[in-house]
């Protein structure tokens, strides 16, 4: 049974498109069948961050008006096998995406994936709303700092009032995803904690992604940073998160760096 | 010395890497919307089809259509099956 998936945040720039790559790659990694969906149109970076940006040739909006099929639209990532990508427009009109043709699009995506990940656009607006509309399950990204929590309470209240399972009386699963998150900050009293986050937003925690250099690495090189550098702090985090999802039960903890003997040598220099 | 650098860190830079894709890309998406010519591998794409369906009744589950936007070359690739029966009958029918 096909599940669809919304990654949101309601902020922009907490890493909801990198946080789809890597949840995305790491799936695919581990033997699902997974299909990405960019949903922000006019601004789309879900295939820069993938590495497909070369190789677009039809886009969602495409495949909603009849232009292409959807075998046409789908682009197969270069590394992983079973992970594929369904671009959004880069220059047509927002309004040219329907929910009905949203809805349609992912009824026939259902039928080929073991997982649909919905890369939603930031804001509360038609993009958002319609990256949402179909979800069984919510990822929120959130970043430990105030006002990407209070959105996220925002997004939150969108995902229990305006999705169709929501209008059906039905739930929508919602996990949290914290990124960017400094440890030692939050123990010094400099940075929100995961316990102050779960406390504001009381949604249940999927995983904690650390601050890392290797995250940029990876969005520089457009590669999922679980497939980029599979050992460092950022993948293992991803990797773990995606095994919860998957219904395995994982101690949550903060992945820290292993610092190889160079590194510790030459101490950290910027790559 | 940054080749040294990289040697004992392990780690090639990546910045170099992203420059270089950022400016493959934006140089075809700048092209785009300015009106005549601004994509040259869309309007191949759209004109080869025309000219195939012209022959041939195309199924679009048939057609694979494949780009890779290069920084010096551009690569378009059409793939269409076309079934014998069909092209074979068109052509009676033109004689």
């Amino acid at each position: 049974m096909a599940k669809v998936l919304v990654v949101t945040s309601g902020k922009g720039g907490v890493g909801k498109t990198t946080s789809t790559a890597a949840l995305g790659a790491a799936l695919a990694q581990l033997g699902q069948n997974v299909v990405v969906i960019d949903f922000d149109v006019g601004l789309r970076n879900l295939d820069l961050v993938m590495g497909a940006e070369r190789r677009v040739v039809f886009d969602l909006i495409n495949v909603v008006q009849g232009v292409a099929k959807l075998p046409q639209a789908l682009i197969r990532d270069k590394r992983l096998e079973n992970l594929w990508l369904l671009p959004a427009s880069q220059t047509r009109d927002k309004d040219a995406l329907t929910e009905d043709g949203v809805r349609r699009v992912i009824a026939d995506l259902k039928t080929k994936f073991d997982y649909i990940l919905c890369d939603s656009p930031a804001g509360i607006e038609r993009g958002a709303t319609l990256a949402m509309r179909y979800a069984d399950e919510a990822i929120i990204v959130t970043n430990p700092e105030v006002s990407s929590v209070r959105d996220s309470d925002r997004i939150i209240g969108m995902l229990d009032s305006k999705t169709v399972r929501a209008e059906r009386g039905e739930r929508v699963e919602k996990h949290l995803l914290v990124t960017r998150y400094d440890a030692a900050r939050a123990a010094r009293g400099e940075m929100l904690s995961i316990d102050d986050i779960l406390e504001i937003l009381a949604t249940p925690l999927l995983g904690i992604v650390p601050e890392s250099q290797d995250v940029l690495r990876a969005s520089n090189v457009g590669c999922p940073v679980t497939v980029n550098n599979a050992s460092s702090a950022p993948a293992r985090a991803y990797i773990d998160a995606v095994r919860r999802l998957m219904g395995e039960s994982i101690d949550m903890t903060v992945p820290v760096e292993r610092k190889g003997f160079m590194d510790r040598l030459l101490r950290r220099r910027a790559a | 010395m940054m080749n040294v650098m990289r040697l004992f860190g392990g780690r090639a830079a990546s910045a170099p890497v992203a420059r270089e894709r950022l400016q493959i890309l934006l140089a075809h998406e700048r092209g785009q919307g300015s009106g005549k010519g601004s994509d040259l591998l869309e309007l191949l794409r759209g004109e080869i089809l025309a000219v195939v369906s012209k022959h041939v009744d195309i199924d679009p589950d048939k057609v694979v259509i494949r780009m890779e936007r290069g920084k010096f070359v551009s690569t378009l690739e059409v793939d269409v099956e076309v079934p014998n029966g069909v092209q074979r009958s068109k052509m009676v029918a033109a004689t």
